[in-house]
């Protein structure tokens, strides 16, 4: 045990490994409070996406990124009638229902997107609904009407005749300065739409939400299925870890107990394994990985299998074979012996943890190559069905060509944490490397 | 690392036929070794992808099509009726399952599908074709062969290179400004070259347009061999850099710490003491003996970036195996995926096996014990 806590003290002059750490505990924090804040069910239903998620804008940048280009786009914003002054009027067999939408546009940058969302409670006969629109100097454009049925929307921006009638896309049309041939800057001030609504029930009832989606979205920003990307970071996190983790225990210790056993049995038994190990070592993992993953399933706890399956004839083998070639005819292995130990005895308590402190840094630096090995999974498009993962947000970012149409956000975030994530194990193994053994590392 | 470089003296003519000889039959072993490798390797790749029964059904869809394909060519029977047709079709299909002896058990048939894998015997794509139109696995994936092997034979010949001239540079000067800086940046190489491609694409080809983001040659190609081979090149340098980014460092890291361990050697000490120039030393006295390892290790790097194409070239979309590859996934085609795991076992198996022969030529105890090291 003085070992360890000599390497604890050690490990505290070496500035990258405090920094490896550090960055290390970061990730485990954001581990703990996603999986906390986003429980396991809720995270898969809401990567799952769909209707939860209308009220979101598509491929929304992300909060950073506007900073970065100097402001000033627009956020997303709700406007609902629980909060507008309905004026109500009563008619034989009926309501008539104006209900002023406003707000104040601050933003110099234009929507990307502006639709209403209707719920209607009615027996028989639809609500009709009028929409006008006021900008901020009293011009009036008129939307037009129709019915609506109980769940609706009106989609506004892809209003084609709008579209024609103003010469832009609406969402831009609505808000641009009066007069200018190409709007560059959307005109500020309090707007307002008015939906007119008559209900043709006593009974009926009427809801609306307008939303003037933002070209901007919180720290991550949303895709192209208008799901915050937040959601993917900070579950990618807690799977990240994990499944480097998982792997990297799996893979180190079969291969070391599996050359233990090699060595201290010799014979026949280390040729197999010998032989096993070269015979591993021309298995392309990546294509073998690929090809179960088209035949069979992606979930990640099978890809977690076949990669520990496959890591336990890995190259390590020859290395830790040799590392405890010494140790076998050791004076304290004779004296186990002589007192009646076991086999499994002798390895697994005598053997193995004489190599273990060599062991620490190649198993440190190899948790991100397996975080990496399911990035990169991902990306090929053989990441898990339903888990949100870093590499699924880069695989969805390459299939919606994110860097071509300028969604660099997209890949950015995912791409950081990975590095982080990378550069935290990597420093903290390459210092305890240096610490437990300075010689054996280019051997 | 006994043996003194000094005492190397010229081999007379005959031990060096000897040499030769005990040489041949050293790589004749390791070749009839690496060979039964792979039919492991392969045969596992067999079981592996026949677990769901997945080629038996694959097979009797090709034998189906065939068959079918077959009597509707032929002329003869063109003016069958189609209940005639389809029965002799049916017919035909269980000649042939019975010839490939279908109808028996998994067990026997799968050393028949090794042998065919063995043979590069790849059979016929599902749905893909090579850029010529053949529907042959074999002619796609020598198709697609040259463009990764020259991308990735080029990177790690470079990245060989650079990383053992600088570290015997940085060696020297152990503990230097620059020496500090290599062993900070070694664990940035935790990163894949196609995680590092993202990035060179996204400032060279989006925010500084100066490279193409991805192919191999411009379309439409240019004309004249040399404009041809200049397109490729500028193609090639981003998924290049990316290679050479992701694995620079962390093996110029290694082999500095390498030379630095022998440099610390007696025999090294030595020739310092008798006032050798330091790049006899370098030359004859360091890298000399450590020459086997610092093969053993770039063919161990080699290994590993193989599995790394797929990825760089889906994302340089640079059309080697790995973009075949990776189209083959999206196709589920199966007899593309399959071989694409041999060819990989092939190609694996050829590095090591001319890792063993370099490390022959290398290593003066092979030759003088006759393949046993």
């Amino acid at each position: 045990m003085r070992t360890w806590r000599e390497a604890g003290r050690q490990l505290g002059r070496y500035p990258s490994a405090l920094v490896g750490l550090a960055i290390i505990a970061f990730l485990v924090g954001i581990a703990v409070y996603a999986v906390i804040a986003i429980p396991y069910s809720e995270a898969l239903g809401l990567w799952r996406g769909g209707d939860q998620w209308r009220m979101h804008p598509v491929n929304a940048r992300s909060a950073w990124v506007d900073r970065l280009t100097g402001g000033g786009q627009s956020r997303t914003m709700i406007v609902s009638s629980s909060a507008a002054a309905i004026e109500e009027e009563t008619f034989a067999g009926g309501r008539q229902l104006r209900i002023p939408l406003a707000f104040d546009y601050e933003y110099a940058g234009f929507p990307s997107e502006i639709n209403l969302f209707f719920s209607a409670a009615y027996q028989e006969r639809q609500p009709f609904v009028r929409l006008i629109w006021h900008t901020p100097d009293g011009e009036v454009v008129s939307l037009g009407g129709r019915r609506i049925s109980r769940e609706d929307r009106i989609a506004i921006s892809q209003d084609l005749a709008l579209e024609r009638r103003l010469g832009e896309v609406p969402h831009i049309g609505l808000l641009a300065e009066p007069g200018a041939t190409v709007p560059e800057r959307a005109r500020t001030g309090s707007y307002e739409l008015t939906v007119e609504a008559i209900l043709f029930e006593e009974a009926a009832e009427l809801a609306v939400d307008l939303v003037i989606y933002g070209r901007v979205h919180g720290p991550a920003g949303t895709d192209h299925l208008r799901r915050d990307l937040m959601v993917a970071l900070l579950w990618g996190t807690p799977v990240a870890l994990a499944f480097g983790l998982i792997a990297a225990v799996g893979t180190t210790l079969t291969t070391l107990v599996i050359a233990a056993a090699g060595v201290w049995f010799g014979g026949w038994v280390d040729a197999i394994i010998q032989r096993l190990t070269e015979v591993n070592m021309i298995l392309p993992l990546l294509p073998i990985l690929v090809m179960v993953g088209t035949l069979y399933s992606t979930s990640i706890w099978l890809m977690l299998g076949v990669v520990v399956a496959l890591g336990i004839f890995s190259a390590g083998i020859k290395m830790y074979r040799a590392m405890l070639l010494p140790v076998r005819s050791a004076p304290y292995i004779e004296a186990a012996r002589a007192y009646g130990a076991g086999d499994l005895r002798i390895i697994t308590r005598y053997m193995i943890p004489r190599v273990l402190p060599v062991l620490i840094p190649a198993f440190v630096t190899l948790i991100p190559t397996f975080v990496f090995l399911e990035a990169s999974l991902a990306v090929l498009g053989l990441g898990d069905p339903v888990l949100p993962t870093w590499g699924k947000i880069l695989n969805d970012a390459q299939t919606m060509s994110a860097l071509y149409n300028g969604f660099y956000y997209w890949v950015v975030a995912p791409a950081i944490l990975l590095m982080l994530t990378g550069l935290g194990f990597a420093m903290l193994g390459f210092a305890l490397d240096r610490i437990f053994n300075p010689r054996l590392r280019a051997m | 690392m006994n043996p003194s470089p000094q005492s190397a003296a010229p081999v007379p003519r005959r031990a060096w036929l000897a040499d030769l000889k005990r040489f041949a039959a050293f790589a004749g072993l390791r070749l009839v070794a690496l060979f039964l490798t792979v039919m492991v390797g392969v045969y596992l790749a067999i079981l592996i992808a026949n677990m769901g029964g997945q080629v038996d059904e694959l097979r009797l869809v090709q034998i189906r099509s065939a068959a079918a394909e077959a009597v509707r060519e032929d002329p003869a029977f063109r003016d069958l009726a189609p209940e005639e047709r389809n029965a002799l079709i049916q017919q035909r299909v269980q000649l042939e399952i019975e010839r490939l002896r279908l109808d028996q058990p998994f067990i026997i048939r799968s050393f028949d599908y090794l042998y065919q894998a063995m043979r590069l015997n790849l059979g016929r794509a599902e749905h893909m074709h090579s850029d010529s139109g053949a529907r042959e696995v074999r002619a796609i994936i020598v198709e697609r062969l040259p463009a990764t092997l020259l991308l990735f034979g080029t990177a790690n010949l470079l990245v060989f290179g650079v990383s053992i001239f600088a570290a015997l540079r940085l060696s020297r000067r152990y503990g230097s400004a620059l020496d500090r800086v290599v062993i900070g940046l070694a664990p940035t190489s935790a990163a894949p070259a196609w995680f590092y491609g993202i990035f060179l694409i996204l400032i060279f080809a989006f925010l500084a347009p100066i490279l193409p983001s991805g192919g191999m040659v411009s379309s439409p190609p240019p004309e004249g061999r040399l404009a041809y081979g200049l397109d490729v090149l500028r193609h090639m340098a981003l998924p290049l850099a990316a290679m050479f980014l992701s694995a620079i460092f962390i093996s110029i890291y290694s082999w500095r710490t390498f030379f630095l361990i022998h440099s610390s050697e007696d025999y090294v000490e030595m020739a310092r003491a008798k006032g050798l120039p330091s790049r006899l030393i370098e030359r004859r006295y360091i890298l000399r003996p450590t020459l086997a390892p610092i093969i053993t290790s770039f063919a161990l790097m080699l290994i590993g970036l193989w599995g790394g194409a797929i990825i760089l070239e889906q994302v340089f979309n640079w059309p080697g195996l790995g973009t075949l590859m990776f189209r083959a996934i999206g196709h589920r085609d199966m007899p593309v995926i399959i071989a694409s795991v041999v060819i990989f076992a092939y190609l694996l198996a050829l590095t090591v096996f001319i890792l063993d022969i370099l490390y022959a030529i290398l290593d003066p105890r092979v030759r003088v014990t006759g393949g046993r090291r």
